[in-house]
Formats: structure tokens, sequence, C-alpha cells
């Protein structure tokens, strides 16, 4: 099977309880109808999700690992941009 | 007893429950690995389905066998499944041919059995439904893939149907059994799922650029007789491995 004709798609699901979609992995498909059977005969067979998206992986642009430091590192060096240094109060947990 | 939902009960358990078998041979030798993860999905939405009708069975028996001694310790002759499930796999295409035109029927019975007087028979037909729509839309899809695929995939789709045909009638033919429990509300007339059938399998065929066979092919004597008891050669050579280890080593749990 060429994979030519079974591209790679990436899967996001929205659970039961969800807010958001999350990515939850990837799947060869031949079109994006059947890249959703799919995703729910690989993905949700256990906990129902509600809403599924598939993406074709060649349609994701993602950053480059280069590039992390001038994309993350500046926020780092500027621990005044943190929210640590504010006092919780106690009733709040696990902020 | 009711011998009558005993009998028609045994049906659609051994139906369900050797299709989900036949569908369980693809594990690990489906065409592509979601094929595989879907097939087996399938293969086991029909085994809960099966258990839930041989229960049933059981208890309308009443003679104390439950589910497992009534799927493994019968034999061929004593099994009730329509001929169409119990064919070979063949290449991916028959599995689908069959696949497809069984759960076009598989979905408007449980349509008519949802609506039974018999709270049993509606409970497990509405668990069933659920799944078997499911089935039937996957079925169609690849039906139509295939089909509508290259020059080999549509002429090895167009043979598996033709193959598949002859198999189909007698999942409209209504006797005894099915008669008497349609006057009690409890099913429908098999015989009354044959034209929504027939037009839903012309549209999907089209739309698969396949042709349809000739509906009067479909039902052939020599091709009925399954609820019966009266198999063809392949029910035997199943049973023989799926009963394997319950017939050597009885009882055998874990």
């Amino acid at each position: 099977m060429s994979q030519n004709a079974w591209p790679l798609w990436e899967v996001f699901i929205r659970s039961q309880h969800g807010l958001a979609h999350k990515h939850v992995g990837s799947l060869h498909a031949p079109d994006a109808e059947m890249a959703v059977n799919n995703a729910r005969d690989v993905y949700t067979r256990r906990n129902e999700g509600l809403s599924i998206w598939v993406v074709r992986a060649a349609d994701i642009v993602a950053s480059s690992p280069d590039d992390k430091q001038p994309l993350f590192e500046p926020a780092n060096s500027k621990v005044y941009r943190h929210p640590t240094f504010f006092p919780m109060p106690d009733e709040i947990k696990h902020m | 007893m009711d011998q009558t939902l005993f009998q028609y009960s045994l049906r659609m358990g051994d139906t369900t429950l050797i299709l989900s078998h036949r569908l369980s041979e693809w594990t690990g030798h489906g065409p592509e690995l979601e094929e595989d993860l879907a097939m087996t999905n399938v293969a086991l939405d029909l085994l809960g389905q099966a258990r839930m009708w041989l229960t049933l069975a059981g208890e309308l028996e009443g003679a104390s066998r439950d589910e497992d001694q009534l799927a493994y310790l019968r034999d061929a002759p004593q099994y009730r499944n329509y001929l169409l499930v119990e064919r070979d796999n063949g290449h991916y295409g028959h599995t689908i041919a069959r696949q497809f035109l069984f759960d076009a029927w598989h979905y408007l019975l449980l349509q008519g059995l949802c609506t039974s007087t018999n709270e049993h028979v509606a409970a497990i037909a509405e668990k069933s439904i659920k799944e078997v729509s499911y089935h039937a839309r996957r079925s169609s899809d690849i039906l139509v893939r295939l089909g509508d695929g290259t020059a080999e995939s549509h002429a090895r789709m167009q043979d598996a149907v033709n193959d598949a045909w002859r198999f189909c009638g007698e999942l409209f033919i209504d006797d005894d059994i099915t008669l008497a429990l349609e006057g009690q509300g409890v099913v429908p007339a098999h015989a009354s799922l044959w034209q929504p059938w027939l037009n839903h399998v012309a549209l999907t065929l089209a739309e698969a650029t396949l042709t349809m066979p000739d509906p009067d092919a479909a039902v052939h004597p020599a091709h009925t007789g399954g609820v019966y008891g009266r198999h063809t050669e392949a029910l035997g050579y199943l049973l023989a491995e799926m009963q394997h280890l319950q017939r050597s080593y009885p009882g055998a749990s874990w």
C-alpha cells in the first residue's frame, strides 16, 4: 500500500467533559471522512469523545526546535513576567 | 417456555456470533493498521450483541444452558445463523461485500426490533442499533471507495458482491417462527425489510459504480436453511476452531 495514497493525519479529540480538543495521535487515511472514521475506531473506543478534528499532518506548521531560544528564552529570563510572586490565599488550592 | 422467541434469539445470537468470529480472523491481517483496529472493533460489537441474544435464549429455554454452553457446545446442525455470515472471509473485498449487505439488513431489522412488545428484545435492539448504524456507515463507505477505486479494486468488489448476493435472500424469508412473533408485535416481518434494503443497496452500489445483481437471484433454495441448521461446509471448520479450547478442556476458565 503506497503511503502517498494514505497520507498522515493528526487527530484532535474533545472528550465528554473536555473543554478543548487535545492532540491524541495520528493515523493514515486516504481522505478526511475516512480519517474521522478511523479516528473514532483508533482513539475513542473507551471514552466516547464528543468531537473529532482531523488535520492533514502536511498542513500543520510547527515551530522549529532551532527557534527555541529566540522564541522562549526571553520570557524565562524575565522573572517578573511569571506570576510566582503573588501570595495565594490558603483556600485556593493547586494554583 | 416461549419456543418461538427462543428460536429467534438463537438465530440472532448465532448470526452475530459467527460474523463476529469471521471478522476476528482478520485481526493482525487487515490491509492497514486502521482497518485492522476498526474490523476488530466491529467484531467486538457483534460479540457483545451475540452474548445478549444467547443469554436471552438460554433464559427462555429454561434448560440452564448459559451463553457459553450455547456458543461452545453445539455443533453445526444446531446452529441457527444465516448462511451469509458463515462464508469465508476471502479477500478484503469479499469481507466488505458480506459486511455491507449484512449491515444494511441488520440495521433495518434492529429498527423494527426497537419497538418490540418484548422488553428484552427491545432493550437488546436499542443497545445494538447504536453500534450497527456505525457498522453500516463504515461498510458502505469502504464499499464505495473500493468499487469506485482502481480498475482492479472495482472488478474485485463487483465480483465479491455477485458472490455474496445469492445468500442475501434468506435474510428476508418469513417462516412460522417470524410470523408468529410478528403476530405478537415482537419482531417485524422479515419480508417487510426487503424493499428498503434493496433501495439502500441499489443507491450505495450505484455510488460505488457497481452493478446491482438481479434481485430475483438473491433467493435460491440451495442457499437457504441456515436457520434450520442446514449450513455450508464453511461452518464446520469455523466451529472446530472456535470451540476447540472449550471442547478440549471442558469448563476451562481464566
